[in-house]
Formats: C-alpha cells, sequence, structure tokens
C-alpha cells in the first residue's frame, strides 16, 4: 500500500493533469446519475407521492408493492449533516443538540427529542426541527447550533482515529529510535516522508521545518476523513463544503500571514507591468487572493461528494429496479468506483496539501522569484 | 443547493478540533516523529560520511606507502649510484695513483740505472785507462829500450802533432 501510495503520488507528480482525471469521471457520473435523481427529489418534494420516474419504467407491475423508495433522499441524506446518525432503518443514533440563543442562552439535549415514536418530527421545549436548522417554535427564528451532528461526530472520530494512529507511530520513533521503521510506522513513514520531501520542500525550502506540522495534519486529516468516509454507514466528512472551507481558510490566513513584502509588492505593484495595464491586474492580483481557497474547498468537496453520490446511486439502482440483475451490475460498479474513491481519497490529501504549500511557498519565497 | 452553504456549528467545531490537531500533532507526534526522521537520516549520512572518509584514508594511505616505498627506492638508487662513481673514482684515482708512482719508481730506477750505468763506464774506462797504460808502460818499456825506436816514436808524435 505505500508504495502504491509513493507510485500514485510519483505518477501525479509526473503529471498533474491525471489528478483531474478521476474528478472529471466523477463529475460526469454525477452529471449522468446523480442530477438527474437529484432532480427528481426536487419535484419529489411538490409531488407528495414520491413515485420514482425510475420505478414507472421499471414496470408498472411493481408500482402496487412500491414502498416509499427514494433514492434522492437515500442520497442527499447521506451526503449532508444529520442531527442524528442514521445507520439503518431502525439503528439510529441521537446525537446531542447543543443550541446557543442570547434571549435563551446555552441548552443540551438529545436529539431523540425532536423525534416521536413514529419517527416525526416534533417541537421540544421550545425548539424545533426546521430542515436541517434548528429554529424557536414561537418566532421561526434561527439559533445558533453548535450540536455534535452527525458530521461533528465523525470529526471527533476522524480526529481520535489520527490521534492513535499518530501517536502509536510516534511512541514507536521514542521507543526505537535510529532503528529502521517497524508495524503500523513504516507504513505511516514513508506517507510522512513523502509529504516531506515532495510536497512541501520543493515549494518550501528553507522554511519547510515551520510549517510542515500544519501540511502534515492537513495531508493526514484529508486522508484519514476520506478513507474513513468510504466506510460504509460512516459520514461524509471530508465532502462537507463547512470542512473544505474551513481547511482553505486556514491555508488562506497562514498563506497571507507569512507573506513578505515581494509576495505582496507582487500583487499590489506588480513588476515590470506597464502603468495602464496595472488597472488590469490589480484587481485579477485581488481576485486571484481568493480563487485560491475558494479552488481548495470546491475541489475537495466536489471530488468527495461527487463520489459518494455515484456510489449511492449505483446501490440505490438496485432498489429502484428490483432486479438482481441490476443488483450485481451495480455491485461490480460500486466495486470499481470505491477503487477509484481510495484513489480519489489520496490524490485529493495530495492535491491539497501541495496547493498549500504552494501558496506559503509563493507567499514566503525571496524576491528573485516570480 | 443545501450542501452548498457550510453550516455554523460544522465551521466552528471542525476549526476548534482542526486547529487543537495540528497543535497537539505538532507538538506530541510531528516533532518526535520528524527530529527522530531527522536523526535517524544524519546518522545514516553520518555513516556514509565515515566510510567515505576511510576509504579515502586507506587510499591516501596506500598512496602514501606507495610514495615512500618509491622515495626509498630512489634513495637506495641515488645511494648506490654514488657508491658506484665513487668506487670508480677511487680506483681511477688509485690507478692513477699506482701510475704515478711506479713511473716514478721506474724513472727513479732509471736515473740510478744510469747513475750506476755512468759510475761503471766511469770505472770500466778508468780500468781501460790504467790497463792501457800499464799494458803502454810495458810495451813503451819494452820498444824503447833502444835510442833509435825513442827517436822513431818522438818523430811520429810529432808529426801527429802537426798534422793535428
Amino acid at each position: 500500500m505505500q508504495s502504491e501510495i509513493q507510485t500514485l503520488a510519483h505518477f501525479t507528480m509526473r503529471k498533474p493533469f491525471f489528478t483531474a482525471i478521476p474528478v472529471i469521471l466523477t463529475l460526469f457520473f454525477i452529471a449522468a446519475i446523480g442530477f438527474p435523481i437529484y432532480a427528481q427529489h426536487e419535484a419529489g418534494h411538490h409531488d407528495t407521492t414520491h413515485i420514482q420516474a425510475g420505478l414507472d419504467s421499471a414496470g408498472a407491475t411493481h408500482a402496487a408493492e412500491t414502498e416509499k423508495f427514494s433514492a434522492n433522499e437515500v442520497i442527499i441524506e447521506h451526503v449532508l449533516d444529520d442531527h442524528q446518525w442514521h445507520f439503518a432503518e431502525h439503528l439510529v443514533l441521537p446525537l446531542p443538540i447543543i443550541v446557543y440563543s442570547a434571549e435563551r442562552g446555552l441548552a443540551v439535549f438529545s436529539s431523540s427529542h425532536f423525534y416521536d415514536e413514529h419517527h416525526h418530527e416534533i417541537e421540544y421545549n421550545g425548539y424545533k426541527l426546521e430542515g436541517r436548522n434548528i429554529i424557536f417554535t414561537a418566532t421561526g427564528e434561527k439559533v445558533l447550533d453548535l450540536s455534535i451532528t452527525k458530521n461533528v461526530a465523525m470529526l471527533f472520530l476522524t480526529a481520535a482515529v489520527l490521534l492513535y494512529v499518530l501517536f502509536a507511530v510516534a511512541r514507536s520513533y521514542k521507543r526505537n529510535p535510529k532503528k529502521a521503521p517497524k508495524g503500523l510506522q513504516s507504513f505511516i513513514e514513508p506517507v510522512i516522508l513523502f509529504v516531506r520531501d515532495e510536497i512541501v520542500k520543493p515549494n518550501l525550502g528553507h522554511h519547510t521545518d515551520k510549517y510542515l506540522p500544519y501540511i502534515l495534519t492537513l495531508f493526514f486529516f484529508i486522508l484519514f476523513g476520506n478513507l474513513l468516509g468510504l466506510l460504509p454507514g460512516s459520514a461524509n466528512l471530508t465532502g462537507n463544503i463547512a470542512i473544505t472551507l474551513s481547511l482553505a481558510v486556514l491555508t488562506f490566513l497562514i498563506t497571507n500571514f507569512s507573506g513578505n513584502a515581494a509576495y505582496w509588492k507582487h500583487i499590489f505593484w506588480t513588476p515590470g507591468v506597464p502603468l495602464l495595464l496595472r488597472i488590469i491586474i490589480l484587481p485579477v492580483e485581488i481576485i486571484g487572493l481568493f480563487t485560491k481557497p475558494f479552488a481548495l474547498t470546491i475541489r475537495l468537496f466536489v471530488a468527495i461528494t461527487a463520489g459518494h453520490i455515484v456510489l449511492l446511486s449505483l446501490i440505490c439502482m438496485t432498489f429502484i429496479f428490483h432486479s438482481y440483475i441490476v443488483g450485481i451490475g451495480a455491485s461490480v460498479m460500486v466495486l470499481f468506483i470505491s477503487l477509484i474513491e481510495i484513489l480519489v481519497a489520496a490524490i485529493q490529501a495530495y492535491v491539497f496539501a501541495l496547493f498549500t504549500s504552494l501558496y506559503i511557498g509563493m507567499a514566503t519565497a525571496e524576491d528573485e522569484h516570480h | 443547493m443545501d450542501f452548498l452553504l457550510p453550516a455554523n456549528g460544522l465551521l466552528f467545531w471542525q476549526v476548534v478540533i482542526f486547529l487543537a490537531l495540528v497543535l497537539v500533532l505538532a507538538k506530541f507526534a510531528w516533532k518526535p516523529i520528524l527530529s527522530s526522521l531527522k536523526e535517524r537520516e544524519e546518522s545514516i549520512q553520518n555513516a556514509l560520511d565515515q566510510a567515505e572518509k576511510a576509504k579515502q584514508e586507506m587510499a591516501s594511505l596506500k598512496s602514501d606507502n606507495e610514495k615512500l616505498l618509491k622515495e626509498a627506492r630512489e634513495e637506495r638508487d641515488k645511494i648506490l649510484r654514488t657508491a658506484r662513481t665513487a668506487a670508480n673514482q677511487i680506483h681511477e684515482e688509485a690507478q692513477v695513483a699506482a701510475k704515478k708512482t711506479a713511473d716514478k719508481m721506474i724513472e727513479d730506477a732509471k736515473a740510478v740505472i744510469n747513475t750506476e750505468k755512468q759510475a761503471a763506464l766511469r770505472d770500466v774506462r778508468a780500468q781501460v785507462a790504467s790497463f792501457s797504460l800499464e799494458i803502454a808502460e810495458k810495451l813503451i818499456k819494452k820498444n824503447l829500450a833502444n835510442d833509435k825506436a825513442q827517436k822513431e816514436l818522438t818523430e811520429t808524435l810529432i808529426n801527429d802533432l802537426k798534422l793535428n
């Protein structure tokens, strides 16, 4: 596996465009499968019967026995965050709700209070779920929701796994210093070395030691988040825009706070540009500051969410068509896409870390850099 | 388009947890891992450097030895050469000296022989003269026993004198 990551990484190093291929592929799949289902979902909201277009085409004979299966609901529910962790039909883990408002202060209670025994949404203590927001029943105002949602729980889990694995590795370094790596250590070490020598060092040079802990954490967080997100029943953590946005904003802040004089000069008074062109260049440079984190946010979000949508769409096809043959075909496809997703998990972690070190490297480079 | 709107709660938790992760991992994971990686790399590099150095030292030692050997050989050759020339010179000088001595001895011997010869000749001449005188005395005594003969001799002698 470690050599696979290395070869993969070397491969992507040589051909940066290769990284785009799985993303394009998954985007294509959303376009082909995801969006029609999503469109049906939109339509389904207005049409309360929830009968799928796919079901109709599958045959009118099944129409009578249709349980209200809705692929779009399944997919959207998985892709989005939730206040409870829905593993299976009757396996739901209620999560803590933490809300804060100026009027009523802090309130903490279980999300199970929002549902009655028939899984219908009810109000609790003056709070009510509306869609994915928590509102005051009386005024209909939104409250500040700091609940441990499914994704927050997943975030804790990812952080815990990350801490456990990396502490174990750190311990084995302390236990046998100056020895050849063993076990988990020998699995993680090449990845660390790869991040250090292939991602960070070429871009940051002698600043490497300063930014390496941040970029390593970023890389491993995204990698573990992506991989854990592929497990059945887990949440789509790194495919959530809040997660990718936070990471991108952190990179943005670090980049601009470590930007040296040459970097700012390059933005506000680009050397060697005629005066008239500066009128165009300056806004472009300033927009460029913000397109970088934007691209980081969207790239990871889209790559992971698209993958999840494709996987779930394929799985849902079995239930839409009520057919063993489709089931077998979909399983083969799911296996194939899952393998691609493992690849994407590593590539996206690599790309995020690479662009972060590239941006910081550009901001900290000495003057002769252009 | 729900999924394009970041939720406040998740943003908050993500920033908190991620920053905590960065700090905790930096202190308790990355620092020991990276420092021991660096340490290990340095010790490997050192070992390699030392091996290289030892190799170079061996090589220089070898070349030193060879140089020393070469020098010794040259020294030996030089000594031999000088010895040979010295021997030759001594030989020649001895020869010259011997020749000179021999020449001188021969010269001396010749001189002695000459002197001796002269002396001997002088002796012989003196003896011959005295023998001749004795013979002549005896002859004269016998011839000049009569006056006539004396007269004849005197005349002969006077004639000889006139001729001279």
